[in-house]
Parts: C-alpha cells; sequence; structure tokens
C-alpha cells in the first residue's frame, strides 16, 4: 500500500489548485491512502476545503503562528515530525513545493524526485529534464521514504465532493528563529489565473515596451484569458516576473495558448508544450514558435493584433 | 564576512538543443559545448560583486565532477573568483550527495554565505541548495533575485509564482539564485591569464569522509512527445475561422 502525505499550499485563505493536482497524482499510485496535511496560522477552512478533496481520507491540520507565511525552514522539521508511517510524501512543483520539498527530503536523508509528470508504480516515475528535451523514467529506492515534486501541467485538478475527516494536531519540532518573512508584492489582477485559465495569451519582446504591451491585454480580456510573457519581455521591464512562462517561469497547459511576437526558444516551448491548440502571430515566417504551433499567421503584431481583438469583441 | 562558497556546475551549453540517444542511456554529450551553468555564472557575478563592495574578503568556486570541470573552474577564475576548489568524483554525483559535499567544504571553509544555482539546466533538479541548508541547519533564500547584506543578516528577494517576496536571513546562510538577479561579466583576456596562476586545490572525494546517497536510478531516457507544425492561415479572419472551428471560439 502506498500512505501518501500531500503538503497543501494555500495563501492562508484557500488552497492553491496545486494541491489538488497533487491529489490527482497520488491517486495514481498503486493502493493510495491520502492523507492531506494543512499547515497553517488558523487552518480551520483550509482543512475543511481539503477534506473536499476526492480521493482523499485524511487531512491533518496543524496550526501554528510560525505557518503564517509557509517559510520552507519552518515548515520542514514539522513536516519530518509528522513524516513517519507515509511511504510517500509530495508537493506541488510551484515555487512553493520546489523551496520546501528538497529541504524535508534532505531532513529525511533521500534525493527528491522533481516534477513527477508520470506515475509508473509506487517506486518509478516519468519526470522532464533538459528543459522538457529528454523524458527521464527514474527509480526511487524501495525502502526509503519517496519525496516527490508533482509537475502541475501534468494533472488535472480532483473534484471537490469528497468528505474526508480532519484531525487537529500539534507537532513537536524545534523551529528557527533564522529566517523572517518581510513582505509579498503581488501582482493584482482580475484576469483569469495564468497558471489556471484556460486561454492563455502571451506577448514576447517584440511587443517592445510597457505601454504597448497593452494591445495583449486588450485582446485577452477579449477571449476571457489570462496573460503571459516570455523571459525577454519580463527581462526588458514590459511586465512583472510572475508572468514568465518557460523552464524558469510557469509552465502551464491552456486549452488554447497564443504566443504573439514570441519566437519560440526551448526554454519558453518548455513551458507550453503541454496547451491544447498553440497559436503563433510572429511576423518572422522561419521564428521557431512556428514548428510546434497549430495555427500561425505571419505578420506584424501591431496590425493583427487589434484587428483580431475587434474580430473577436464583435 | 570574509568568505564566499559558489557552487559552478558543468553542464550541456544553454543554447544546445540536446538529443537522446537512440538507446535510451541517456543524451548525447559527444563533442556537445559545455558550460558554467547559467545561474551559477549569476551566483558568482553576485559573489564578486559583494566581494566589490566590501561586503567578503574572498571567494571560492567549487565543482564536483571530473577534471573537465576544471575547465569551469577556470572560468569562474577568470571572471573574478579568488581560488577554485575541484571535489574530484568521477561519476554523476546525485543532488544530496552535492549537498554531503558541499556541507564537508562549508565546515572546512567556513564561509558566510554559500550561493547556488536555483536550478542546473541539465537534470532541472532544483535541489541542491535547499538540501545543504537543511543538512547545515542555516537559512535557505532560494530564487533570488535581488541581495542585500546588512551586517549579520541578507535581506532577499524572492521571485515566486504570486509575484516577489522578500525575506530576511541571519548569516551564514545558502542563496540561490533566479536569472534576473544580475547580468555576469564577460572574461576579457587578459583576465584568463591572470587566472591561470590562481590557486585550483583538488580534493579526492574519499578524502571528504562523505557517505554517498542512495540515488534515484534513471533507468531510460526518450524523446519527448513532439507537436507537429500545423496549418498557416493567411489573415485574421482564417485565424478567426480555425480556432471557430476547433471550437475555441
Ligand atoms: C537558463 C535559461 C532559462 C530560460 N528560461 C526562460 C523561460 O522560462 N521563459 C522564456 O520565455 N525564456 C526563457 N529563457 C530565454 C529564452 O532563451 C529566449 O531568450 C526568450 O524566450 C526570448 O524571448 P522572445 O521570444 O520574447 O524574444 P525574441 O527571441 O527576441 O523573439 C522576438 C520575436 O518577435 C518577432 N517580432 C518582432 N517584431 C514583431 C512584430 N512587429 N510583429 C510580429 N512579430 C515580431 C521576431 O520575429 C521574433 O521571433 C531562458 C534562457 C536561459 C538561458
Ligand atoms: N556537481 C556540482 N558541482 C558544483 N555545484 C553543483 C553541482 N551540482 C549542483 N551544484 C549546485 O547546485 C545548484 C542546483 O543544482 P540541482 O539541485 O542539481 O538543480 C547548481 O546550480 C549548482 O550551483
Amino acid at each position: 500500500m502506498s500512505k501518501v502525505l500531500i503538503i497543501a499550499e494555500h495563501d492562508g485563505a484557500a488552497l492553491n489548485l496545486s494541491t489538488a493536482k497533487c491529489v490527482a497524482c497520488a491517486s495514481e499510485l498503486p493502493d493510495a491512502e491520502i492523507s492531506v496535511g494543512v499547515f497553517a496560522e488558523n487552518g480551520e477552512a483550509l482543512a475543511a476545503e481539503a477534506a473536499t478533496l476526492a480521493g482523499v481520507s485524511q487531512v491533518i491540520r496543524v496550526d501554528n503562528a510560525a505557518n503564517a507565511n509557509l517559510l520552507a525552514a519552518m515548515l520542514a522539521p514539522q513536516i519530518t515530525a509528522l513524516a513517519d508511517g507515509y511511504s510517500h510524501i509530495f508537493g506541488p512543483s510551484t515555487t512553493f513545493g520546489k523551496d520546501l520539498m528538497p529541504r524535508v527530503a534532505a531532513l529525511l536523508g533521500v534525493n527528491q524526485i522533481s516534477d513527477v509528470m508520470t506515475v509508473l508504480g509506487s517506486h518509478s516515475f516519468k519526470r522532464p529534464t533538459y528543459a522538457g528535451n529528454a523524458i527521464v523514467t527514474v527509480e526511487a529506492p524501495a525502502d526509503k521514504t519517496v519525496v516527490a515534486t508533482v509537475r502541475n501541467a501534468s494533472y488535472r485538478a480532483v473534484a471537490a465532493d469528497g468528505s474526508a475527516a480532519v484531525e487537529t494536531t500539534s507537532v513537536d519540532a524545534e523551529l528557527p528563529d533564522h529566517t523572517r518573512f518581510v513582505e509579498l508584492k503581488a501582482g493584482k489582477s482580475d484576469r483569469p489565473d495564468l497558471q489556471t485559465a484556460t486561454t492563455v495569451v502571451s506577448g514576447g519582446r517584440a511587443l517592445g515596451s510597457a505601454e504597448k504591451f497593452e494591445i495583449i491585454y486588450k485582446l485577452a480580456d477579449a477571449m476571457s484569458a489570462g496573460v503571459g510573457a516570455s523571459r525577454a519581455a519580463v527581462d526588458a521591464g514590459y511586465v512583472p516576473n510572475e508572468m514568465q512562462v518557460g523552464q524558469t517561469g510557469k509552465i502551464i497547459a491552456p486549452d488554447l495558448y497564443v504566443a504573439i511576437g514570441i519566437s519560440g526558444a526551448i526554454q519558453h516551448l518548455t513551458g507550453i508544450k503541454d496547451a491544447g491548440t498553440i497559436v503563433a502571430i510572429n511576423k518572422d515566417a522561419d521564428a521557431p514558435i512556428f514548428e510546434v504551433a497549430d495555427i500561425g499567421l505571419v505578420g506584424d503584431l501591431f496590425s493583427i493584433v487589434p484587428e483580431l481583438e475587434a474580430a473577436i469583441s464583435q | 564576512m570574509e568568505k564566499i562558497l559558489v557552487g559552478l556546475k558543468r553542464v550541456v551549453d544553454s543554447n544546445i538543443r540536446v538529443r537522446v540517444k537512440s538507446d535510451g542511456s541517456g543524451v548525447e554529450t559527444e563533442g556537445v559545448k559545455m558550460s558554467i551553468n547559467p545561474f551559477d555564472e549569476i551566483a558568482l557575478e553576485e559573489a564578486l560583486r559583494i566581494r566589490e563592495r566590501g561586503d567578503a574578503s574572498e571567494v571560492i568556486v567549487v565543482s564536483i565532477g571530473g577534471t573537465e570541470t576544471q575547465q569551469q573552474l577556470r572560468t569562474g577564475l577568470a571572471m573574478g573568483a579568488d581560488r577554485a576548489i575541484q571535489v574530484e568524483i568521477d561519476h554523476a554525483a546525485d543532488p544530496l550527495t552535492c549537498a554531503r559535499i558541499l556541507l564537508a567544504l562549508v565546515n572546512k571553509e567556513n564561509p558566510g554565505l554559500v550561493m547556488l544555482g536555483k536550478q542546473a539546466i541539465d537534470n532541472d533538479n532544483n535541489q541542491t541548495g535547499q538540501m545543504l541548508a537543511a543538512l547545515w541547519a542555516r537559512p535557505q533564500a532560494t530564487f533570488a533575485s535581488a541581495v542585500v547584506i546588512e551586517g549579520t543578516a541578507v535581506t532577499v528577494t524572492r521571485e515566486v509564482d504570486m509575484g516577489l517576496e522578500t525575506i530576511e536571513v541571519d548569516l551564514p546562510a545558502v542563496v540561490t539564485t533566479d536569472l534576473r538577479l544580475n547580468e555576469p561579466r564577460y572574461v576579457k583576456l587578459p583576465d584568463i591569464m591572470k587566472a591561470k596562476k590562481k590557486p585550483l586545490e583538488q580534493i579526492p572525494f574519499a578524502d571528504l569522509d562523505v557517505e554517498v546517497a542512495t540515488e534515484i536510478k534513471e533507468t531510460n531516457f526518450e524523446p519527448p512527445l513532439e507537436r507537429q507544425r500545423g496549418v498557416i492561415v493567411d489573415d485574421v479572419a482564417g485565424l478567426v475561422a480555425a480556432l471557430k472551428d476547433k471550437g475555441l471560439l
């Protein structure tokens, strides 16, 4: 049997969708019995939400003032204190999970499997390497806890129709005082979240400035889409960092991805491989983005995008 | 602080599109251009800037690998590192073993800061820094896009999914770098000549008294499912029609 502990990601008020995706991944393990660990300052509502995730049999709620900001140095000792008896400990392959899970793995004395995309067996998985240019099958040692992060784009969130039991516990772990949260600057946006939007419109270096990037937002609004960007557009300061799509940004899997003025570097393509349909708008007919685009349109984005927006808004 | 330790991993250059070997045993690396992991170059650049501001006195670059990694260490010395350490090991070390090796060096050198890349672009693991911090029982500040030393603490801005998070951690600490932290300097020819005279110490892995971790075995490599080239439409009307056709509009 696989006894799995999933570390919930949340913002204090609601679970991040990545948690339900971890549950989906864990459900593929043979004979999975799934617990979700909710570490928060006050996790009552969060634990109740986790209890509805289909396939979860138990929610473990650990309240602690030190859990207000989900710092890895605080969480890792609490998770290791709970780890006994679990064959698997999973977290999402988001910046939260990437920061936290290796710290947990090291405390448990094991290597971690990063970015699980397929479960082949209780100790056998597939994951991408080399910016997604190779898929590798990995075998974790059978006699040790499997610590892994789950690649978000590979799983669909489980339904919220379950009703697991919630157990509130306190853990006995010494927490350090060497790490202090200062602030989180989060871009406010009424647009659909980049990581969960069914349609995403992205702009690249070709946009030329933050002002000119506005046409991307306008098109996105006409399509009720989330907005992304290439690294070049972020580096140039047209948009904030959380909009970056790619190997070192967000890996997304929308039904429709529209790449505008983006050349299609491998690091960018890594982030959109799982998209349903890719549309590319680029003035260079030889741009690599056209090699992966389902629908391509060659031309000047500054005339195409307003025309497309008008056509859709009609 | 006195010392900053920087990890430099030798990896396939980021401009190379790697190919999986037909027998599934790995990826083609023969004759392929190798470079310093781009994130590590950024880590080194940041360490050099900290030293140049007077907040540290020595920058030590470390690479774990075979003799060939000395190339990357020499480049690091040419960029401005003061000395280099090659931990000689004849096979690729897994992240936990790397973290244990780095911990052994930390115990020898007592650095105030260890700067690593957030991930190696070959295995894309994103683990070593966090593991080192755990084993060392010290703070970690991962995915850094700004690093400010303030006496015995460092304030780090981190690139997270939600935006930019700032944390303050006491030194010594581990910082891992994101791409926007800085732009690494170019190496000039005279620097390459000077680097040849800088000390490069080789430490056999066996001398460090480090236990090898049980690795995650990589049993097969395969190419990803390739997406197919689609259709090119002539104009916006064609694009709208194609999207409607697929039920996407
Ligand atoms: C370690 C590493 C990690 C990286 N991670 C990422 C990542 O996560 N995400 C990412 O995106 N990149 C990443 N990169 C960077 C990547 O290699 C590319 O540099 C980047 O994606 C290029 O962005 P771009 O396509 O916007 O710019 P460019 O490559 O400059 O392309 C601009 C495109 O716009 C087209 N264009 C110009 N003007 C017009 C116009 N008027 N109308 C229509 N088309 C026009 C051009 O033909 C060109 O194809 C990474 C690089 C490294 C080394
Ligand atoms: N063999 C190595 N030699 C030196 N540094 C390494 C090595 N492996 C990993 N590192 C450091 O750890 C970081 C993260 O690597 P990884 O956890 O493998 O993604 C890298 O960016 C390096 O700074």
